[in-house]
Formats: structure tokens, C-alpha cells, sequence
């Protein structure tokens, strides 16, 4: 038995939490599109602004050094985190979006060729859908799609019948934002590695719920953004195996990523500041580093215990309201709940909802061929963290009936 | 001649005046929704839609005499309401009435927020198209 979490402690972490909306107590369920922030983030960047506040890497002044330190110390924790080889194989970005387009201009500019293939899945967030289309646009690549079930399990036979040497990347979300389904990454990289094929795992919807090990995967690219981790927004990872960020060539010109500048030409720096061209989001990077060190000192299989007991939970509430239908039944899933219901509107449902102070998602997740896939104009989704409560969610499944009971 | 653009609006200043509570005032918001006079399908085409990013909404106009009458729909029953709204006051006007409109009744009665979502729904794209309608009747 994991040991339980105090889940009154941990809210006391969380300031926003406390608040009325719509003079009701606010309940966060839109966890999948950004996590709340721990009071010890809020505390990193106003004590970076307040007292650290310089350039990094440059200076040789003492505030230089100790923002340089504090900057590249979320990276060696990024390290740890996902158990990288090496530092200089964490890159910062602005997102998830960012490290997918960057991945796409570089390796994929100089890896996909006329005719080659580009594998995505039908789960996919838009941001790991339209780069590639991008990159297959302009070099004459096809793009394929893993299609997946009515339940929302991607079709791993149908991978295998797609995978062939022309593919030269496969680009596959580690769950998915609009359903919750947990894929079988490990299972994906290895067939994509048998055709010589790479994988980019777009991390951005599991890092806050699973653990990542680079290595025992053997991951070629994975992408996640720091505001779904508990940190500030406009803060992006990228890792990449060595051999490949080494091969790429860089992606944005300008200070920081270079060695030595002339007319006559340009070196490039090493890793990984080649790919971190101008002055990067330094407070946001520390205030970053603060929200893994939150993250970490939570029990993790006391963490996913309290999200998996709130998924079974409202997953159980939610079925017994009439017309309710839960769209994405994998049996791995995280701690997401979408849902739609006969002749209401998805929209209507968050409006009201909002009115009771309840915050979910609704529309098409930027996943419109998971929506197309399935007949939906959208869906509800209700996202949990692990500082949601069971409370939370009896008052949900109440006000939705309110809600339904208005509308229809 | 029908009623003044602003005595619309006051009226359902009044009408929203009687609900102190919001779930009273948006189950009469959903009521005016599925009351609107339906749109012909043939006025739901692709030309007609105005995509909101979670909902879609249909505007058709057409000129009678010197009057510009709307019509309109959408998939969204709250934002139908609103829809209807906005042709009560704004339909069988002529498109001087149309274009010199302060639609100040939205603030007024609390709904202001429907038309800050710009993203989420087509209203705020819908009182464009209606006075870019207007315009291109007068």
C-alpha cells in the first residue's frame, strides 16, 4: 500500500487553488491544458528578478555567474529527471511546440527526402501533426497515419504493416491530450528502430503523470513543455540522442549558438547551446527547476495513486448520468475524463459549468482527425491532478447535472 | 415602423432585470435559444458559416424594402440565445439604424463575456458580418 498523500498540505502549495469564481469555490479540471503552480516556482522567479537579474553565460560578473549557475542547474536536473546521459543533451525551448518544430526544420529537413515517409497517429495534437506536414510539404514526403480503435488504443498491427524503410520518422504523443490513452511508446520505438526508422515522443501530456527513462527506451527525441510540469509557462525541453543533435544542423541563427562569427563564415557552438540561439527565458528555466524539485518530493507511487483512485472515481460518477458517454475507454489511461452527451453541446456544458466555478475543457483538444475519427464536434474534458479532491469531483457530477437539467 | 434599436435593448434590460440569479438568467438566455425562429437549411451553407473555434454559427441577410432582416443559427444553444437576441434588435432595421447601433444591452444584462471569447465562439465575427451586411445594403 503507497502511503497516502495529504492533500490539504499540498493545496496549501497551490495559492490559486483558493479562490471563489463565479462566487462558488473554484475546481480546477483543466489540468491537461496547464497544471497549477506551486508557491515555490512563484518564489524562484521573484527571487531571480529580485536578486539575481543578469544575462547568462556572457558575463563575468558575480550576478551573471549566479544566474548562469541557477540556468543551467534546471538542466542538470532535467538530466536526472529523465535519466539523460548528459546535460548537453537537454534543450531549452519555448514549448513542446518549439521542440517538435525544431526537431522538423533540422532532422527532418535533412533527413526526409523525396518519397520518404513521416508515421504520426490519429491521437495526435495538431502540434505534432502540422510540422510534419510542413516538412513533408516542402521535401515531397508522405505523411501516415496509426489509426486508432473506437476505444482509443492505437492500432500497433497496423503500425507494423506501415513501418518500412522509407519511413524515416515516426511521431507519436506519449498520451494522448484529448483522451488520456496511455500509448505503448517502448513498443513504438522499438518496431520503428527494426526499419531504421527514429521516434520523437511528444511528452507534453505524460511528464506530469509517468516517469521517463531516456535511456531504457531508448527515445531518439522527446518533447515536453514546463507548464504542464508544474512550472511557468514559455518553457520548453527538448532531448535528443547525442549522435543526432550532433548531426543536425542548427535551427535558429544568432548570439549564443554560435562559436566564432566573420564574413568569411560562421562555426557553430557546441551542445546544447547551438540550438539556443539569443537570450533564452532565464527566470522562467530557474522558476522551472523549482517546480521539479516540488514534483520530485512527492511520492510518486503515492501521486498516481491519488490520480488513478480520482479517475476510477469520477469515471464511475460520470457513467451513472443518463446520455453521458465517455469517449476514450483505453485500458491505460490517465487521469483524463472526456466526455459528451446526446443532444447538448460541448460548449454549453464548459459556459455553465464556468457559472459554478468549475473550470474544464471543451471543443476539439486541437485534435481535430481524433475528433473527425470519432463523429464529435468536440468534447468535455475533465483533466485531475493530484491536488484534486474527491469533494471536487461530487461537486462537478452535481453541477453537471444542474447544468444538463438547464439545457435540456 | 417597428421599434426603436434602443427601446429593444431596454426591454431586455428589463426582461434580464427580473432574475437576480444567474442560473435563472441563463435558463431564460437558453429558452430565448430554442425559441429562435428556425434558418431555412438552404441558408446553411459553407458561405453562411462563421467558425467559431468551438461552435458554429450561420448568418444569412437578405434586404426587404428598406429594412435589413437577419437570420441565424448555431449548433451552441447558449450562443443561439444570444443569436436571437441580437436579431431582435438588430433585424428589420434599416442599415443606417444598423451601423450607428451601440449594442450597450449585452453589458447591461451580463453577457458581456460571450462576446469577449473571441476564440470560442462566432458572436463577436457575427455582429461584424451583420453591420458588414449593413454596410453593403445601404
Amino acid at each position: 500500500m503507497a502511503e497516502k498523500l495529504n492533500i490539504d498540505q499540498i493545496r496549501a502549495d497551490f495559492p490559486v487553488l483558493h479562490q471563489q469564481v463565479n462566487k462558488a469555490p473554484l475546481v480546477y479540471f483543466d489540468n491537461a491544458a496547464t497544471t497549477q503552480k506551486p508557491k515555490a516556482v512563484m518564489d524562484a522567479l521573484t527571487a531571480y528578478y529580485e536578486q539575481d537579474n543578469a544575462n547568462i553565460h556572457r558575463g563575468i560578473h558575480t550576478l551573471a555567474e549566479r544566474a548562469t549557475t541557477s540556468y543551467e542547474l534546471t538542466r542538470k536536473k532535467l538530466a536526472a529527471f529523465l535519466n539523460s546521459p548528459s546535460t548537453d543533451q537537454i534543450i531549452f525551448t519555448s514549448g513542446t511546440t518549439a521542440g517538435i518544430n525544431l526537431v522538423a526544420q533540422t532532422f527532418g529537413r535533412a533527413n526526409v527526402g523525396k518519397g520518404d515517409q513521416i508515421i504520426v497517429s490519429n491521437l495526435e495534437h495538431h502540434s505534432n501533426i502540422v510540422p510534419w506536414q510542413m516538412i513533408a510539404e516542402e521535401k515531397g514526403a508522405e505523411i501516415k497515419v496509426i489509426p486508432v480503435s473506437d476505444e482509443g488504443v492505437l492500432d500497433i498491427e497496423a503500425l507494423k504493416g506501415l513501418l518500412n524503410p522509407k519511413v524515416k520518422l515516426v511521431a507519436v504523443n506519449h498520451v494522448s491530450n484529448a483522451i488520456g490513452t496511455i500509448n505503448p511508446i517502448a513498443e513504438i520505438i522499438s518496431l520503428a528502430h527494426a526499419v531504421g526508422a527514429k521516434v520523437l515522443i511528444d511528452g507534453a501530456q505524460s511528464v506530469a503523470h509517468l516517469a521517463v527513462d531516456v535511456q531504457a527506451l531508448d527515445l531518439d527525441f522527446f518533447v515536453f513543455s514546463a507548464h504542464k510540469l508544474f512550472g511557468p509557462t514559455g518553457v520548453g525541453v527538448l532531448y535528443g540522442k547525442r549522435v543526432l543533435l550532433e548531426a543536425m544542423p542548427p535551427y535558429q541563427g544568432g548570439g549564443e549558438m554560435i562559436k566564432e562569427v566573420s564574413f568569411s563564415g560562421t562555426t557553430y557552438n557546441e551542445l546544447p547551446y547551438k540550438f539556443e540561439a539569443g537570450t533564452p527565458n532565464i527566470a522562467d528555466v530557474i522558476a522551472f527547476g523549482a517546480a521539479l524539485d516540488y514534483v520530485q518530493a512527492i511520492p510518486a507511487e503515492a501521486l498516481a495513486a491519488q490520480e488513478e483512485a480520482l479517475l476510477a472515481y469520477a469515471t464511475e460518477k460520470l457513467q451513472s448520468i443518463p446520455g453521458l458517454k465517455i469517449v476514450g475507454t483505453a485500458p491505460e489511461k490517465i487521469a483524463v475524463i472526456s466526455f459528451v452527451v446526446d443532444g447538448v453541446h460541448p460548449q454549453d456544458i464548459g459556459v455553465l459549468l464556468d457559472k459554478f466555478g468549475i473550470a474544464i475543457r471543451t471543443g476539439h483538444h486541437c485534435a481535430q482527425p481524433l475528433m473527425q475519427r470519432y463523429d464529435l464536434v468536440g468534447t468535455c474534458r475533465a483533466s485531475f491532478s493530484f491536488y484534486n479532491t474527491f469533494e471536487e469531483i461530487d461537486r462537478f457530477v452535481l453541477c453537471l447535472e444542474k447544468t444538463l437539467q438547464m439545457l435540456q | 415602423m417597428g421599434q426603436a434599436i434602443n427601446d429593444i435593448q431596454e426591454e431586455l434590460i428589463e426582461e434580464f432585470g427580473l432574475f437576480e440569479d444567474w442560473a435563472d438568467k441563463y435558463e431564460y438566455l437558453i429558452d430565448l435559444g430554442k425559441k429562435l425562429a428556425p434558418m431555412s437549411d438552404a441558408y446553411k451553407t459553407e458561405e453562411n458559416v462563421i467558425k467559431g473555434c468551438q461552435s458554429r454559427v450561420w448568418l444569412h441577410a437578405e434586404k426587404q424594402g428598406d429594412l435589413v432582416v437577419f437570420q441565424a443559427d448555431s449548433e451552441a444553444i447558449i450562443v443561439k440565445g444570444m443569436i436571437s437576441m441580437l436579431i431582435r434588435v438588430l433585424s428589420n432595421h434599416t442599415p443606417a439604424e444598423i451601423l450607428a447601433a451601440d449594442l450597450y444591452f449585452i453589458d447591461q444584462i451580463g453577457m458581456s463575456q460571450h462576446l469577449a471569447q473571441t476564440r470560442s465562439n462566432g458572436l463577436v465575427s457575427m455582429v461584424k458580418q451583420m453591420q458588414h451586411y449593413a454596410l453593403a445594403f445601404s
